[in-house]
């Protein structure tokens, strides 16, 4: 199959120019944002839970329902009403609904949704909804969250593990049981997403009429998730049509998350009786998209001596955030068959446990499981070297797969289909120059530098089996579920009255090329160019061939769907070529396909146009030979035989093709900052036969970048109290040219015996090896055992720098710790006032009218209740909160506890305060106090940086207002104490 | 000017790649809204909408900037140009395009629009620029497919290019 | 992500802008490049009722050398600056500072002065103010002051400016005869927020160094000379008194060292580059 594509002549394999381009680069590309929309279109916009985890007591929608231009607000009930849950994939008794009912989870959380003229007057009416949130204590670590008194998510599931599972392969004890060592690892890979530059977009139409949704967005895939939003919006398939448009503005697997998103706003739409368009905004997408899961590994290797590794034990506790949404928790299981990586191991335990945590929910992200593997597990080799004193070049060589072992059925169930890891290892070394790196390394080392080189060997495994989730449930639940399998790839060829040729894939690209390297593809077969082909790829469900595993993921589209449009041009040419006998008068596997015409193979004069017997069957189907149907249109669904479903034993092929990559980084630390620079870095691809080596080449860089930007600058924090912080692009550090050097990329082709055209998978692998193999190589420079990314310098310079000592005037003060958004404060001042005076202060309203920062008036609720509307404002960020403030301990005229909360638009902070009264000398009062504050919300997570300052700037305001008001003044003595109260001094 | 007024809209005028063109905006309408909602100009994009992306890039009185940081009030009379002004005819490219083309420069597309005009402006004012000089100036641009290798490729090649025919 | 709704005016005369000042006082802002101010109005974090467009207002507009300062008009772009032939020559700080303020496409647009009146603690140019003593020049419809740099940044994001008070032009110091500058800065990626910035003066055997990125404000301090065994104490004391904070990019502890070892360094560039 294929083997005359492969001729020298033939269009695949070239990095010709991309069709996709001349659009692109004059600014007529059509992404869904650029897309005329149908008359009287409104537009949406989301109000957001500030809160990590709080329960929504009120909710008043009122005032933005009757704000100009506004047409509908929906809340979660309204929501819930026109919707169902969206499906769970585990077996547990939880819900998961695009939109908060009750209770918010996460911080970004959707809370309501405002629907107007547009987007402006949208936003506007979200500043009128009024939100009473209790909040609830939250939890973002994994492993805290399955405490026994963690607060839970979901009362429903009892707890915050959503599924727990335990595989075994060979006989782990044993080997454990028998080997010369046993090392291990523990680490915790952080979250990131790939945030392409494009956001999230919808357009949603209801027609009542039908009971149907007409659904425009820039959706990816897998189109197995339409079945989900069809049930979620409770009508049957045929009733949710989907479309994607032409163009999409990167996705990396984020865009999969546009389809809770694709529920909300057609529920939206429905209620507003209006076609509805929505735009996620960037702080949107960071804060609730989707990113990749964060994970804590603890894997232990059992080792012979000579550094083979026997046997592996996986503990794994995936982190999904908030919800388990579809098709979580995926990412813990795509690398089911691989979890030995590049390596012949035999023997292999795993525990999987999946929880749930404040945090925004996951799902696809470019390398999907990959690196929160090989960070574990090539760190372990790495240390398996450093723990036994071999060179790790003979650790990884010792274990890799030998090249007679293929196809290699793996430990876990995955048959890596080809490859020649030895010969493209020492390939990398060479080519790479890895000899003079190591001179490098020695030269800078003798002169006191920190310079280190890392490793990392991969298989990139690509074509996802559409069973694998399923090894999530155990076999029983399997059986019961009936069985999962496959990778359907479908491809449409037709021909029109002109005899051009038009194909359409379902692989809704994302800026991949498809539709250069299809029309590639189907040019050969044709013996066409292939700017006669045209190719369409975005999605029509209404009218399309597709199917659940469609859509641009797990590096399917060289492998599978290229595949797949290669077997429906050679149908359609088998079937061309039957009509051509009859004309040209020889047998059909004499008639050959080339240079726009179709000719006899032994008399190249005896040929017709291809254009000619492309169109026969339009205007003439009545002259077609007997034998032969009319060729118009042909389909294929194409599916690979090897993507089994899941065994009794759980083994499970969980893709269909694995590359391999053997990365090399060389890294130096500067001793003065801690900033990693990389000096070198090398990334040998076998990914099986290339299609188009532009394009090949840009994956690599592409994904190499993401991979930088893992291991040295992105992640989406986290405060202990639920509180997102990396909520802008000034928080969430993308790598620029600045940051990302160029790589060395190699290649070692060893094509896949499972494709249509031997092509694998490659826009993934360096996602999977690239962060594991820097923090090999700053291990390497550093000596260090344990490395966490981001390798922000701050944290290796931990390493570096001595001691320090706190002068001894400085008493140390309680420290919060990085990210968290806890604030402590203590001070004392002086008073020419007599202690009573100060007293009868404190519990008066008026009061604390003058003292509150920027309060507009003070209600007294009860003698130690007070309720206040006030604006606070740092330089020109100001904003309107809902303040209370209790008294408690009061213990006239000595002491008095404070505990105050306030809320708004900005964002929320409570507080409590100790305030006690010493009269020093008569008419004299020393005030002393100290508080812990909390602040959060949306400017904690937009302005992180700026917070701390400026909610101290607010509570020295309200100690300074307190001494003014007690007889003093900016002046005298009550400037040295405000200057006490800030705690940088005057 | 008079004050104009919120929640009002505004005749805004000003010369969009050479051609005058008009559209009415409140105050807080952005300049990248304005293009692309009221002119219909959907070239230039929108990524971040905080100034750090680069995505809405233009060519204001022929230096780069950010329309997104930009009120279309502001644009009053000045000199926009965008992508869509970047191609001598229809049907070609300019030096700059064809070499991002050449060189795989873009892959979604997403970021170019915004790329190629700070390039065009960086390199019609600095036509000597150095590679770590145009590296620099890139770096007021996210690209999240590329990987900037193929970027900072054809920007070079886009260089030394246009030294030679200047006026290609 | 859509600013408030606001009245716009766009001013032709300085009278007009102190007008609209007086007027409305907190409630309205001053649109200059609108690089800092935009981002606040997009994510609703500033709400003013009107903006006043300085740009077009030709008194502001201009650069003035009089030979110990320039006077940067409160309409003149940080590219405009940078853009001067003989920037570098007239004061070497500002030269080697203004390529770290974001990026050239914000730069294009950015003023001087509006960085100034921004306050951010981690900015470069309130920075280089204060650390070479410049002056802030404000202008109301009541008076007109002039404030030492040093006295005029209050804190995060606060400054001395009243609410009716337009900053019309900052004067910061020519470079003197004799003297070392030198400017550096740590930041996660190039165009970030610094988490520590340098500048440092050296004359006749002292040093003056200026730190961005760790207090809530920019400050500066004289110190001991590149040569002065007293200079790590000093430079331990300044680290320690300038109150560093955690946060998502570093640590307290980084931010101090990097205050010693940065600073040191910084100091004894400006020494070696003496004029
Ligand atoms: S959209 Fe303007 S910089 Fe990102
Ligand atoms: S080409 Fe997609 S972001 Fe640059």
């Amino acid at each position: 199959m294929g083997a005359d594509v492969t001729a020298e002549t033939g269009w695949v394999g070239r990095s010709l120019p991309r069709v996709e381009d001349a659009a692109l680069l004059r600014g007529a590309g059509r992404y869904i944002d650029d897309l005329g929309t149908p008359a009287g279109t409104l537009h949406a916009a989301i109000l957001r839970s500030p809160h990590g985890h709080a329960a929504i007591e009120a909710i008043e929608l009122a005032a933005a329902r009757a704000a100009p231009g506004v047409v509908a607000v929906l809340a979660g009930a309204e929501i819930a009403a026109l919707t169902a849950s969206l499906v769970v994939g585990v077996k547990a008794p939880m819900e998961c609904w695009p939109i908060a009912i009750d209770r918010v989870r996460y911080m970004g959380e959707p809370v309501a949704v405002a629907v107007a003229r547009d987007r402006y007057l949208a936003e506007d009416a979200l500043d009128l909804i009024e939100v009473r949130y209790r909040p609830l204590p939250a939890v973002t670590d994994p492993l805290a969250a399955l405490a026994d008194d963690a607060p839970v998510l979901h009362p429903t599931l009892g707890g915050n593990l959503a599924s727990d599972r335990r595989f075994s392969y060979g006989e782990p004890d044993a080997a454990f049981a028998e080997a010369a060592v046993k090392i291990s690892v523990e680490t915790r890979y952080p979250r990131n997403a790939c945030t392409p530059i494009e956001t999230y977009g919808v357009v949603a139409e209801y027609d009542p009429g039908l009971d149907a949704y007409d659904v425009l967005a820039n959706f990816q895939g897998p189109f197995s998730l339409h079945a989900v939003m069809a049930r979620a919006l409770k009508v049957p398939g045929n009733r949710l049509r989907l479309r994607t448009p032409p163009e999409s503005g990167g996705s990396f697997g984020v865009k999969q998350g546009v389809f809770a998103y694709v529920v909300l706003i057609a529920a939206a739409a429905r209620t507003a009786g209006a076609p509805v368009k929505w735009v996620e905004d960037r702080l949107e997408h960071l804060a609730a998209s989707v990113c990749a899961t964060n994970r804590v590994t603890r894997l232990d290797a059992a080792v012979s001596a000579e550094g083979k590794i026997l046997a592996l034990a996986w503990d794994q506790i995936e982190d999904c955030g908030a919800h388990l949404r579809a098709p979580e928790p995926a990412t813990l299981y795509r690398m089911h068959g691989n979890m030995t990586g590049a390596y012949d191991i035999r023997h292999v335990s795993i525990r999987n446990r999946v929880v749930l945590t404040n945090k925004m929910p996951t799902g696809l992200n470019r390398g999907f499981g990959g690196p929160q593997v090989y960070f574990p597990l090539e760190r372990l080799v790495q240390q398996i070297a450093v723990q036994l004193g071999i060179d790790p070049l003979e650790v990884i060589r010792r274990n890799l797969v030998p090249a007679d072992a293929f196809p290699y059925r793996t430990a876990t169930g995955a048959i890596l289909d080809s490859g020649d890891y030895r010969a493209a290892t020492d390939a990398a070394l060479r080519q790479g120059g890895h000899a003079e790196l190591v001179a490098r390394r020695a030269q800078a080392r003798a002169e006191g530098r920190l310079y280190g080189i890392g490793y990392a060997a991969v298989v990139e495994p690509s074509v996802s089996n559409m069973g694998y989730i399923t090894a999530v449930l155990t076999p029983a639940e399997r059986r019961r579920a009936g069985p999962k399998n496959g990778a359907q790839a479908t491809a449409t060829i037709a021909l029109d009255p002109l005899g051009s040729v038009s194909l359409h894939v379902a692989s809704a690209p994302q800026g991949q090329g498809h539709r250069t390297v299809l029309a590639q593809v189907a040019a050969d077969v044709l013996g066409l160019r292939p700017q006669d082909i045209r190719v369409i790829t975005e999605i029509d469900t209404a009218r399309d061939a597709w199917s659940i595993a469609s859509g641009n993921y797990s590096s399917r589209f060289a492998p599978a769907v290229a595949g797949a449009a290669h077997l429906a041009a050679t149908r359609l040419r088998e079937r061309l070529a039957r009509i051509a006998a009859a004309q040209l008068n020889v047998p059909a596997d004499e008639v050959v396909f080339a240079e726009r015409r179709v000719r006899a193979r032994d008399n190249p004069d005896n040929s017709l146009p291809f254009a000619r017997l492309a169109a026969a069957s339009h205007w003439a189907p009545g002259t077609l030979p007997a034998d032969a149907e009319a060729v118009i249109r042909e389909t294929v669904f194409w599916t690979p035989p090897e993507l089994t479903a899941p065994t009794e034993a759980d083994e499970v092929n969980s893709s269909l093709c694995h590359g391999f990559i053997f990365d090399i980084c060389a890294v130096e630390v500067d001793r003065v900052t801690a900033e990693v620079r990389i000096d070198r870095y090398v990334t040998m691809h076998d990914c099986g036969r290339v299609l188009h080596p532009g394009m090949v080449a840009g994956q690599v860089t592409g994904g190499f970048a993401h991979a930088l930007g893992a291991a040295l600058y992105e992640e989406h924090a986290y405060g202990p109290d639920g509180s997102f912080l990396s909520g802008t692009l000034a928080d969430y550090l993308v790598p620029t040219a600045m940051e990302v050097p160029e790589p060395v990329i190699l290649h070692h082709e060893t094509v896949s015996p499972f494709t249509p055209l031997g092509a694998k998978g490659v826009g993934e692998g360096n996602c999977m090896s690239t962060p594991v193999c820097v923090a090999n190589a700053v291990a390497d420079a550093l000596g260090l055992a344990d490395v966490t990314l981001p390798l922000l310098p701050a944290r290796l310079a931990e390493h570096l720098f001595a001691a320090e000592t706190s002068p001894p005037d400085r008493p140390a003060r309680p420290v919060a710790k990085p990210g968290e958004r806890q604030l402590f404060g203590e001070g004392s001042a002086t008073v020419e006032a007599p202690r009573e005076k100060i007293w009868a202060m404190l519990l008066d309203p008026d009061t604390l009218a003058a003292v509150v920062p920027g309060a507009h008036g003070i209600e007294k609720l009860s003698p130690t209740n007070f309720r206040a509307d006030v604006t606070l404002g740092i330089g020109p960020v100001k904003g309107r909160y809902r303040a209370e403030i209790s008294l408690s301990d009061l213990r006239p005229p000595k002491a008095v506890t404070l505990t105050g909360g306030a809320e708004g638009g900005l964002g929320f902070g409570r507080g409590t305060g100790h305030v006690t009264l010493t009269e020093e000398a008569p008419g004299r009062t020393v005030v002393a106090y100290c508080y812990e504050a909390a602040i959060g919300g949306k400017v904690a997570s937009i302005g992180g940086r700026l917070l701390d300052g400026a909610a101290r700037v607010v509570i020295g305001q309200f100690f300074q207002a307190l001494a003014t008001q007690a007889g003093g003044g900016r002046r005298g003595g009550f400037f040295a104490w405000l200057r006490s109260l800030l705690p940088w001094g005057g | 000017m008079p004050r104009l007024s919120a929640g009002q809209r505004h005749r805004v005028s000003f010369s969009l790649n050479g051609r005058p063109v008009a559209g009415e905006a409140e105050p807080r309408l952005l300049l990248s809204d304005f293009l692309r909602g009221v002119l219909g100009a959907t070239g230039t994009h929108v990524g971040c909408e905080h100034g750090v992306c680069g995505a809405c890039t233009v060519q204001i009185d022929g230096v780069p900037a950010r329309a997104c940081l930009t009120l279309a009030v502001q644009a009053e009379g000045a000199d926009i140009r965008t992508v869509e002004g970047l191609a001598p005819a229809p049907g070609r490219l300019s030096v700059l395009q064809e070499s991002f083309r050449e060189h795989h420069a873009l892959q979604c597309g997403f970021c170019t629009p915004g790329i190629l005009m700070s390039l065009d402006a960086f390199l019609r004012q600095r036509p000597d620029a150095s590679e770590a000089e145009l590296r620099y100036m890139l770096s007021g641009h996210l690209c999240r497919c590329t990987g900037y290798v193929p970027i900072m490729r054809a920007a070079l090649a886009a260089r030394d290019r246009l030294r030679e025919e200047p006026n290609a | 992500m859509k600013p408030a709704p606001f009245d716009y005016v766009r001013a032709s005369d300085g009278a007009e802008v102190l007008d609209v000042l007086h007027r409305q006082g907190a409630d309205a802002r001053i649109l200059a490049g609108g690089q800092s101010l935009l981002p606040m109005l997009n994510m609703r974090l500033a709400r003013p009722a009107v903006l006043v467009d300085i740009m077009h207002v030709p008194s502001l507009q201009s650069i003035a050398d009089d030979g110990t300062a320039l006077r940067i008009g409160a309409a003149v772009r940080q590219a405009e600056l940078e853009a001067r032939p003989d920037l570098a020559r007239r004061q070497k700080l500002l030269a080697a500072a203004l390529p770290w303020i974001g990026h050239a496409q914000t730069r294009s647009r950015g003023t001087v002065c509006g960085s100034v009146a921004h306050a951010d603690p981690s900015a470069e140019l309130p920075l280089l103010l204060v650390a070479l003593g410049g002056t802030v020049h404000l202008r109301s419809r009541r008076r007109h002051r002039a404030v030492e740099a040093g006295a005029f940044f209050t804190g995060m994001m606060a400054t001395d400016r009243a609410d009716d008070e337009l900053i019309e032009a900052v004067s910061i110091p020519t470079a003197r005869p004799g003297a070392g500058y030198a400017f550096r800065e740590i930041g996660r990626r190039h165009g970030d927020f610094a988490i520590v910035a340098c500048a440092a003066v050296v004359e006749n055997g002292r040093a003056r160094l200026g730190i961005g990125g760790v207090a809530d404000r920019p400050v500066a301090q004289d110190m001991p000379g590149p040569d002065d065994e007293a200079l790590d104490e000093a430079l331990d004391a300044f680290a320690w008194a300038l109150e560093a904070r955690d946060d998502l990019h570093a640590t307290a502890r980084y931010r101090r060292e990097l205050v010693r070892r940065l600073g040191r360094a910084t100091i004894e560039e400006a020494a070696r580059c003496r004029a």
